[in-house]
């Protein structure tokens, strides 16, 4: 495939990386999925630009991402509002926009979420590591050379179509999370909830925790009422796999929900968090509120595939506005 | 206690799927892990995303959307049920050599002190049995085996490293490990071997495996440099 050098990285931000749907299958070899956090908006983006949904795009963190385009190229920028400007003019989210050399975006401030998405029509060439282009950042291997982006890294993408029967296309208002002042995690006990008193569960399901800087893409560390354990276990388990949105209490009793950076641990798990929620966790920064909500394995599964029916939906309006403009012939 | 008469079934999220086979750290369950995860890697079945086996359960990761977990977990007790017939695969000896001591091995020396030993008995009795690796977990690679000689037994760091080389030998109670890759750690550093154990563009990606067994032996400084040259 030939590939063009389509951004050039101007300033990285506080952390920027390389991203697709994550690595599956080698966690048995110790090797966590990684992937992009809030993997609804991830998937988002790309549909909206007219890729595959596992093309890699970039996933920035708070605040101060600025790229400038080397070429034309179709884009969307999707998940939490990090402020995202082109060339200083307030750029909207959820949509595509076709740039022309020498456009700069920036994300200048959080006004909601954590992580904001930059799809690029034909996603970013990186190589393929273990079947995936997402960095696993203390692997350091995967995405761009393992490593966040940094000042002056060129990003290329595949020298063919820009999209361009995509432009103007918005993802419905109505189905964009927008996250209230307190978030609502909806989880299911265990599977260690036996090893907690009944006045641990009941501080634990009764309580508002807030979300500590001690924070990162292995897991969020979550400051709040101390969940007291039954006296006759121990604090930690024998080691065991690990999924993200499993909820570790280690001995200080305080809350850490894990991300896609780790594959065993030896804390004990009061409860995971559904899948359909995992973008909601993505998008928690230092000093918000969560509760934590107990819902049946068979309603999150229910919840969970009425969101994917939202994503197949939109996929198929998508693909139903494009009408055929082959560029490859220009 | 042991191995559970009854495996116990745990739901990690929705969809997560925890087999519990007992409570402590044994050959016996260890094996009974092995056999589990082999056989259901075997089933290759539509919707499995990871079986991830540890010391004493064996997680699997499935896709709700194309896999019910009713079914997933008929299959699991359909697997358990036939788990004798499973022919386990002979565990495979590895040897891997290491420099023990100074800039190596930088807890050769406390560890020696802790034990009232010399740190030259402290590396042979490391290397005088063979490790059965109970799991792969923590990063890429890195084995968790066992049992250590009762005489080494040795507690955990008080401060964990913030970095430890890659290829670090390391012990904490019963257990020893290799630092695959360079990351933060609070084990007894005796050694390092020049031996890679992870390889994201092999497969598989690791050295060693689950099941299987690593034997420990000395080399010099010199031949640590020299080593793959």
């Amino acid at each position: 495939m030939e590939r063009v050098a389509t951004f050039e990285i101007l300033e990285p931000g506080i952390l920027t990386t390389i991203q697709d749907l994550g690595r599956y299958g080698f966690s048995r070899f110790g090797v966590p999925p990684s992937g992009a956090l809030d993997a609804f908006s991830f998937r988002v983006g790309n549909l909206l630009v007219g890729n595959g949904e596992r093309e890699a795009g970039i996933e920035t963190t708070l605040m101060g991402l600025k790229i400038r385009a080397l070429r034309e190229a179709v884009i969307a920028i999707t998940g939490g509002d990090l402020s995202p400007s082109l060339n200083e003019e307030p750029l909207e989210m959820w949509r595509t926009h076709l740039l022309v050399k020498g456009d700069v975006i920036a994300f200048k401030r959080v006004r909601s979420g954590c992580r904001a998405y930059l799809a690029v029509s034909g996603g970013f060439v990186v190589p393929k590591i273990m079947g995936s282009c997402s960095t696993y950042l203390s692997g350091n291997f995967g995405g761009l050379e393992g490593r966040k982006l940094r000042r002056g890294d060129i990003l290329c993408t595949p020298d063919t179509s820009t999209a361009l029967d995509k432009l103007g296309l918005r993802f419905p208002t109505e189905w964009i999370p927008s996250p209230g002042k307190e978030i609502s995690l909806r989880i299911i006990a265990g599977p260690q909830d036996h090893h907690f008193s009944e006045k641990g569960i009941q501080t634990f399901n009764s309580s508002s925790y807030q979300v500590t800087p001690q924070s990162d893409r292995m897991g969020v560390r979550l400051e709040g009422p101390k969940i007291e354990r039954r006296s006759d276990v121990e604090e930690s388990i024998i080691s065991e796999g690990l999924i993200s949105g499993a909820i570790e209490v280690p001995g200080d009793g305080k809350p850490i929900i894990i991300l896609t950076e780790l594959v065993t641990g030896g804390y004990t798990k009061i409860a995971t968090i559904i899948s359909a929620d995992l973008p909601a966790v993505a998008q928690l920064k230092p000093g918000d509120q969560v509760r934590f909500k107990t819902i049946s394995v068979e309603e999150s599964h229910f919840v969970l595939k009425e969101q994917e029916e939202r994503l197949k939906e939109f996929g198929k309006v998508i693909q139903a506005s494009s009408f055929v403009r082959d560029r490859k012939s220009d | 206690m042991g191995l559970y008469p009854r495996t116990q079934f745990y739901l990690m999220g929705d969809r997560g799927l925890l087999l519990e086979f007992g409570d402590e750290i044994s050959r016996e369950i260890s094996e009974k892990v092995r056999r589990m995860a082999l056989a259901m890697q075997a089933e290759e079945m539509e919707g499995i995303v990871e079986t991830v086996p540890t010391y004493r359960s064996l997680l699997m990761v499935y896709n709700p959307l194309v896999l019910a977990l009713n079914d997933l977990k008929t299959c699991c007790i359909r697997v358990e049920e036939g788990l004798q017939q499973i022919p386990l695969p002979e565990p495979k000896l590895t040897r891997i050599p290491v420099v023990y001591g100074d800039l190596y091995g930088p807890d050769l020396e406390e560890v020696a002190r802790y034990h009232q030993i010399s740190p030259e008995e402290v590396i042979r009795l490391h290397c005088s049995i063979p490790y059965l690796i109970y799991m792969i977990g923590f990063m890429p690679g890195f084995p968790y085996m066992g049992e250590l000689p009762q005489g080494l037994a040795t507690p955990r760091l008080k401060t964990p490293r913030l970095s430890v080389p890659k290829g670090s030998v390391g012990i904490a109670q019963r257990q020893t490990g290799i630092y695959s890759i360079r990351s933060p750690g609070g084990w007894h550093i005796l050694g390092r071997t020049p031996v890679e154990l992870f390889d994201p563009e092999k497969d598989p990606p690791v050295l060693l495996q689950m099941g299987n067994l690593v034997q420990f032996y000395p080399i010099s400084e010199g031949e640590f440099k020299e080593w793959g040259t």
